[in-house]
């Protein structure tokens, strides 16, 4: 007796992909290994290291006024933050004190810096998701503050501005004007970024629900900044370890509890008007002073170890410092967010479409110089 | 069934009759349309590249192409110049033959289209019975062409795209399909001529009004995932797949899947023109005395259904593959069914507006 023969089951294989270093998603030149059984992905494994420059390496031979401007070159989109770190460090080991003026005039440029960055972020956000529009909305509103940069310190991206001690220059007479002015057009425009985008049926199906990062997942990768905060940890190092003129303000810490990548845009969003509330306290009353208090020309740091964390953009910047008491730090380590932030991918990429991925990685808000450096 | 007729402008047709024995007409006749239409085809092509840039170009607080001629009016000739005399790249252990036939597959289709567009009342190459029926036909042959794209490119991204395409395609057919039959209930016919003869009493989207509008909106909907224009364009989705089934192209080749995807567009918008306003008839028969307006007002009215195409497009995010088919299947597809009932039934009761 003949059997029937069955067909057997169509039979389906796991394949894998290059994704990047040059793909419009990651932004930079990140490399994921994807394993992707149809558009479902099984397995993200970023790859590192094609933008290495040993920026923590040439730290060590250089001196502590050389090493501010190679900060510009982490997370270039939060270059003023950066430097500052820095700054902080090597001021606090030396015992210096800065002016007040100084201080204001840093937090003041470290929220407009902040807005740059998320107006970025928002524009290329849209763009990952297929919107175009939204990239020129945002750049017309960042470019108003990159002319701010480029009339106080001359540069618009790599701004140099901080020097241990103080400010380089004083600031541009301008400034004042110009950033109110900056401000009350922005107020304007913000709405409109949430009537393009952020009540976009099609833009919350696409954000909802996709990426979720738990609160204790966010502590146990070291989550910091938007992506800790969506996720319900409060970690704004401006709240708990408040530095320069950010102990005069009041701001509400933008926090969400859901997680998924609309929290995570949603909290970018909030910490823009954040921003702005904090610039508005701020630029009415600068106090008048100096600049720049005297350092010596050759910079020597006690011989001892001293860290200073700042709030980035994308989230916590750690400057660890060893010095043997020479004109060079023995040891320069940065604890960059977007290293952090990028170890989760994985976590929370895994189960989701390819779609998804690029929805994900565009909250996670990557700058590749800053994980790489 | 079929019956064609050469209706191309009665006076040229007249003049080469009587200056030629019947089959030699005939042949001229042929060949001479051939080419008019290849030429409205190209500058159509490049008249609608410029104009996206133009309009995203407003839309995105820009200036758009503004060198090359007055106003930037050469810039997609230019454009189409340099893609000419560019290099045709292709990859290792590619299928040659299915990846160099992939863009005439594309191109073709969206050229025979065009044949049984009636541009005015006397301007219509091929005006044959099942006219609404050939051009959905040959809509769903065009996606033959990108799947070829992707397969014959040996490269995963465009081969995920064109798999999207296949889904998407073979998905959003029905929806296009039904919206139209609900008009074709309304219009009781399939020839491309009659449907705009029944709107002398008034456009079908007035005449159907709510069943109309009903299928108007899917048919929009499901023209632009055809067209696979944003927010549906999954099949070349940039940040996802880099350019998706093109990706390997380069040059003329990619220029055939460029133009294709532009005159595609041209012909859903020109499609809705024609079932639901009217196609060549003026508003309120303003111009009747004037038949030869006819081209303007088809033109002009398929450009304002291309505006919002091209609205959807820089405006909207891209949906995920999966929303895209819950979309279809959840949604357009019983919402359609019901319309269909609804609009039967409007018909039956003769609930239908007439001037």
């Amino acid at each position: 007796m003949e059997t029937a023969t069955i067909a057997p089951p169509i039979k389906s294989e796991e394949y894998f992909i290059n994704m990047g270093p040059q793909h419009p998603a990651t932004h930079g030149v990140l490399r994921l290994l994807l394993t992707l059984d149809g558009e479902i992905i099984k397995k993200v494994e970023p790859d590192l290291g094609y933008i290495h420059r040993s920026i923590e390496k040439m730290c060590e031979r250089n001196s502590y006024q050389q090493i501010i401007h190679l900060t510009d070159r982490l997370d270039y989109l939060s270059s003023h933050i950066n430097n500052e770190a820095v700054c902080l460090a090597v001021e606090a080991a030396l015992g210096v004190e800065v002016p007040e003026r100084v201080k204001v005039v840093r937090t003041i440029l470290d929220e407009l810096i902040r807005i740059s960055s998320h107006c970025l972020w928002w524009g290329v956000m849209g763009m990952d998701l297929g919107a175009l529009t939204s990239y020129f909305y945002a750049f017309r509103d960042r470019e108003m503050i990159n002319d701010i940069f480029e009339e106080t310190c001359g540069a618009r991206l790599t701004m140099n501005y901080n020097v241990p001690g103080g400010l380089m220059h004083d600031i541009h007479p301008n400034f004042v004007a110009r950033t109110r002015e900056f401000l009350a057009h922005f107020k304007t425009k913000l709405p409109e970024y949430d009537r393009l985008l952020t009540d976009n049926v099609i833009f919350q199906k696409r954000t909802k629900g996709v990426g979720v990062l738990s609160r204790q997942d966010a502590i146990a990768f070291g989550a910091s900044g938007p992506v800790g905060r969506a996720s319900g940890y409060s970690c704004d190092v401006r709240v708990h370890h408040p530095y320069s003129a950010l102990p005069k303000v009041t701001f509400k810490e933008a926090l969400r509890t859901e997680g998924d990548s609309f929290a995570r845009y949603q909290v970018r969003i909030q910490e823009m008007w954040e921003s702005v509330a904090i610039i508005e306290q701020l630029i009415d009353a600068i106090p008048e002073g100096p600049h720049q208090v005297a350092t010596d020309a050759v910079i020597k740091l006690p011989k001892g170890e001293f860290y200073q964390k700042v709030e980035t953009a994308r989230g916590e910047l750690g400057v660890f410092i060893i010095s043997t008491g020479t004109k060079n730090p023995y040891r320069l380590k940065f604890r960059s967010p977007g290293f952090s932030n990028l170890s989760l991918l994985n976590h929370i990429a895994v189960g989701g479409k390819i779609g998804d991925l690029v929805a994900t990685m565009a909250t996670l808000d990557l700058v590749i110089p800053d994980i790489d450096r | 069934m079929l019956t064609s007729s050469l209706l191309f402008i009665p006076s040229l047709h007249d003049f080469l009759f009587s200056l030629l024995p019947p089959g030699l007409a005939k042949g001229a006749e042929m060949v001479l349309v051939g080419i008019i239409y290849l030429t409205i085809f190209a500058v159509a092509g490049l008249f609608l590249v410029l104009l996206e840039r133009k309009v995203a170009a407003r839309f995105q607080l820009r200036l758009g192409p503004n060198r090359v001629g007055y106003g930037g009016s050469m810039q997609t000739l230019a454009d189409a110049l340099k893609l000419l005399s560019k290099e045709l790249t292709g990859t290792v252990r590619a299928d040659k033959f299915l990846f160099n036939l992939a863009p005439y597959f594309v191109i073709i289709t969206a050229l025979m289209a065009l044949a049984v567009l009636p541009f005015s009342q006397s301007m219509q190459v091929f005006d044959i019975n099942i006219g609404l029926f050939f051009l959905i036909a040959l809509s769903s042959v065009g996606v033959i062409g990108i799947l070829l794209a992707g397969w014959g490119s040996n490269n995963k991204y465009a081969m995920i795209g064109a798999m999207r395409s296949g889904v998407q395609t073979i998905s959003y057919e029905l929806s296009v399909g039904l919206s139209l039959v609900t008009m074709v209930l309304l219009a009781g016919s399939l020839q491309l001529s009659q449907i705009v003869e029944v709107q002398k009493s008034g456009w079908l989207i007035v005449q159907g009004h709510i069943p109309a509008l009903i299928a108007f909106m899917i048919f929009m909907i499901a023209g632009t995932a055809e067209t696979n224009r944003a927010p549906f364009d999954l099949v070349e989705a940039e940040s996802e797949l880099g350019a998706g089934f093109h990706t390997e192209y380069s040059g003329m080749k990619f220029a055939y899947f460029f133009l294709a995807e532009f005159i595609n567009m041209f012909i859903i918008a020109a499609i809705a023109v024609i079932v639901f306003f009217g196609a060549w008839l003026s508003p309120f028969g303003i111009t009747e005395s004037l038949p030869w307006l006819g081209v303007f007002w088809f033109l002009g009215k398929t450009f304002l259904v291309v505006l919002l195409m091209m609205w959807f497009r820089w405006t909207f995010p891209r949906l995920r593959v999966d929303q895209l088919l819950t979309l279809e299947w959840k949604y357009l597809l019983p919402l359609n069914l019901a319309n269909l009932v609804l609009m039967a039934v409007t018909v039956w009761l003769n609930l239908t507006i007439q001037f």
